[in-house]
């Protein structure tokens, strides 16, 4: 890379998510993969750990704002923060403000930071003016709203945008697409019953396109959607949209075995 | 009545294996969502509306003394007479006393969901009055001695089969011995056993859309005509409705209709639109000789000033509940008191207490379609949180979920540790996953796996792979 480049291309802190990293390495993977092609320089800080929606969806403030203070000084100094995840950008953006209403200097901070945040699909489509992408994929396609990304922060055009520029893809759509898989973090253990039942909704949903493959920007929704029909014994795939939109779509997908 | 919502988890997973109810509900959430939908869409202004509604509401809740000291003033101008209650006991006391004032026997009522609040019906039974529903939907329930499932269709829970059956065993008193299966007969069935009532009541009680603070008015949205004559057929006519329900003016009253019926039904207006002030005056040929206004307050007053405000700006107009998917999943009954939905998951904790109503709150994936479709913009999955704040901060969740929680922060704040657990996690469960890579069953996560897989990791954290990638 030239100085020229290296002047003018952001520097761009990967958050890599608490699932992708645990779960699924190969969605951060393309991640970064997606990035650099947008001409960003990226890096990935090791003492990342989550967004910390486990403590501030259960209540616990105090910790949810202890991890969003360790965020902040973890990603400081990056001109964007990128997750391929609209829950967790969604956690960044929109809420890490919320947290420090009664702090003047943090919550100062705290919208300084969500202005740098993005979703990783709307950051290409929206920042770095991608509009399409080199990869290639054959199969029918479906792509799943999550819905911290649809509602939180507009994510619905851009990844059908660059899906359509993959070779060889057919993209279909989900009825109800707005409606929730019923994942909800916390809620999917505490309420298996109610989750169950709104995820064979979105199963039957998506088997209703002729779909061979699901694709979404969220590991959260796709892990609940992906055991749904792993365990109806569906013949449908489950990938996060980055794996599909980097090429890198080869390894197994989402819980698919080797039987 | 009494309450389940304690038992909610036991309540939703009998709902869900109700067949007739899923059959219901399947149809509720195609047809009203669907109906809002091309109702919203017609109207170029619907959002601009929503706007200047909820800046109406937001106005009155910072002047709500004002308000309605100038409606009670109006109403007593107009012969009628207004009743603070400061709570369920008072309220249904107060109405009790005024059907014995006006020796009632037999009252009709409109619907109205303070009266449920309340437990209205119970009270006016157990002291000897018998309360008639006129509302087809309040009706039906009633029959059945059920509660409401749905705060504008109470008997949306019902089939048409059901129906008959109850028609059936409750209309052969009044000589209609042939059960119809068809939905136009039970109507006018229900409609000619109803119409008789209407002429027996002593007292008429009907709820209110609005109280109109600049003449004393109140207003009733019904889709039946039969808030119209309950009011206006018998000697006494007694509403009942909370504090939070008066506007300002005729003008703001209508902004907000403009907005409620389109959020509710999909509708541009509800069939009948009622603005009546007090009772009856010198030289009018019908209305009731007595007018009264038992005004409801039940904790709402201790939530202006707090994180819960917001949620007195709700008009009732299920929106919320028609696109909530648990709402959808288990219908309005599971949520075992009057209130449900995300309207009712904010508000029941206030009204029953959070230790009875704790699940409500925490029953939610936060996916934001009720705020989204709310014409009031109230931010309901943020103080479905502050909840959750408030049960924290109390103590009052299992001790086995506050652990894991305070195991889990710990972690979050600490990388190094939090990346040597995600490196061992990694790796155990990509060798419980087999060939298969699926997990069928995972202790502690039990609920998950009860109904799916969890799929395996891919055997390698990021961090382990990403440190090993190099410059």
């Amino acid at each position: 890379m030239t100085d020229q480049a290296q002047t003018t291309s952001p520097r761009v802190g990967l958050f890599v998510t608490c699932l992708a990293d645990l779960f699924r390495p190969s969605v951060a993977f393309a991640a970064v993969r997606l990035l650099e092609d947008a001409g960003c320089r990226v890096e990935a800080p090791l003492n990342q750990t989550c967004c910390g929606q486990p403590a501030y969806n259960s209540g616990d403030r105090a910790a949810a704002r202890a991890i969003a203070v360790q965020v902040m000084d973890v990603f400081e100094g990056f001109d964007y923060v990128v997750a391929p995840s609209g829950s967790c950008a969604g956690m960044l953006r929109r809420h890490f403000p919320a947290l420090f209403t009664d702090d003047p200097a943090l919550a100062r901070r705290a919208g300084d930071f969500a202005g740098r945040c993005w979703e990783l699909v709307s950051f290409l489509h929206d920042v770095r003016g991608v509009r399409r992408v080199a990869a290639g994929f054959d199969g029918v396609v479906a792509y799943h709203d999550a819905c911290a990304g649809l509602r939180e922060l507009d994510i619905a055009d851009q990844p059908r945008a660059l899906l359509s520029s993959v070779a060889g893809l057919s993209l279909v759509e989900v009825a109800q697409s707005e409606v929730c898989c019923g994942f909800g973090g916390l809620f999917s253990v505490k309420y298996p019953d109610i989750s169950v039942r709104m995820v064979s909704d979105k199963t039957a949903a998506i088997a209703a396109t002729g779909a061979d493959t699901l694709l979404g920007g969220d590991l959260g929704c796709l892990m609940n959607i992906a055991g749904r029909l792993s365990r109806t014994r569906s013949p449908i795939r489950v990938r996060h949209v980055a794996e599909v939109l980097a090429d890198m779509a080869d390894s197994p997908a989402i819980g698919e075995g080797e039987d | 009545m009494h309450i389940t919502t304690p038992q909610f988890p036991a309540n939703a997973k009998a709902a869900l294996a109700d067949k007739e109810l899923q059959q219901a509900l399947d149809k509720l959430r195609a047809g009203f969502t669907e109906r809002r939908r091309v109702a919203v869409e017609r109207l170029p202004e619907f959002d601009a509306l929503c706007d200047q509604a909820r800046i109406i509401k937001d106005h009155v809740l910072a002047n709500l003394d004002l308000y309605l000291e100038r409606f009670e003033a109006k109403v007593i101008e107009t012969g009628g007479q207004v009743h603070w209650c400061a709570d369920a006991a008072e309220a249904r006391q107060t109405v009790l006393d005024l059907c014995r004032a006006a020796g009632a026997r037999c009252v009709t009522k409109s619907k109205s969901m303070i009266a449920e609040e309340i437990a209205l019906n119970d009270h006016l039974e157990a002291h000897g009055i018998t309360p008639i529903e006129t509302d087809l939907g309040e009706y039906i329930i009633q029959l059945a001695g059920e509660p409401p499932s749905h705060i504008i269709a109470p008997a949306v829970h019902k089939t048409k089969e059901s129906v008959a059956d109850l028609f059936a065993e409750h209309h052969a008193q009044y000589g209609y011995t042939k059960r119809h299966d068809d939905a136009a007969a039970l109507l006018e069935e229900a409609r000619q056993v109803l119409r008789a009532k209407y002429f027996e009541a002593d007292v008429g009680i009907t709820g209110a859309n609005f109280l109109v603070a600049e003449n004393g008015a109140i207003v009733t949205v019904t889709n039946e005509g039969n808030a119209e004559l309950t009011q206006i057929l018998p000697d006494t006519h007694i509403v009942i409705a909370s504090l939070e329900k008066v506007v300002p003016t005729l003008e703001d009253a209508t902004t907000i209709l403009r907005v409620l019926a389109r959020s509710a039904t999909g509708q541009e207006f509800s069939s009948y639109t009622t603005f009546s002030a007090g009772g009856r005056r010198p030289g009018d040929l019908d209305g009731p000789r007595n007018f009264h206004v038992v005004l409801l307050d039940n904790g709402r007053s201790a939530m202006l000033g707090t994180e819960f405000q917001d949620m007195l700006r709700c008009i009732r107009c299920g929106a919320c509940l028609n696109h909530c998917p648990i709402y959808g999943a288990v219908g309005g009954h599971a949520y075992g008191w009057v209130y449900s939905g995300p309207m009712g998951a904010v508000l029941t904790p206030q009204l029953i207490g959070l230790e009875a109503a704790g699940h409500l709150p925490n029953a939610s994936t936060f996916c934001g379609r009720c705020e989204a479709v709310c014409p009031m913009a109230i931010p309901l999955p943020a103080m479905m949180r502050r909840w959750r704040e408030r049960e924290f901060e109390s103590h009052l969740q299992p001790a086995p979920s506050r652990l894991g929680l305070r195991l889990w922060s710990w972690f979050a704040r600490h990388p190094a540790a939090y990346r040597g657990l995600i490196r061992a996690a990694s790796r155990v469960l990509r060798l419980m996953g087999g060939r298969s890579r699926r997990i069928g069953w995972l202790p502690g996560a039990a609920g998950w796996t009860a109904g799916r897989d969890l799929p395996a990791p891919e055997g390698r954290s990021f961090h382990a792979l990403w440190a090993e990638r190099g410059p």
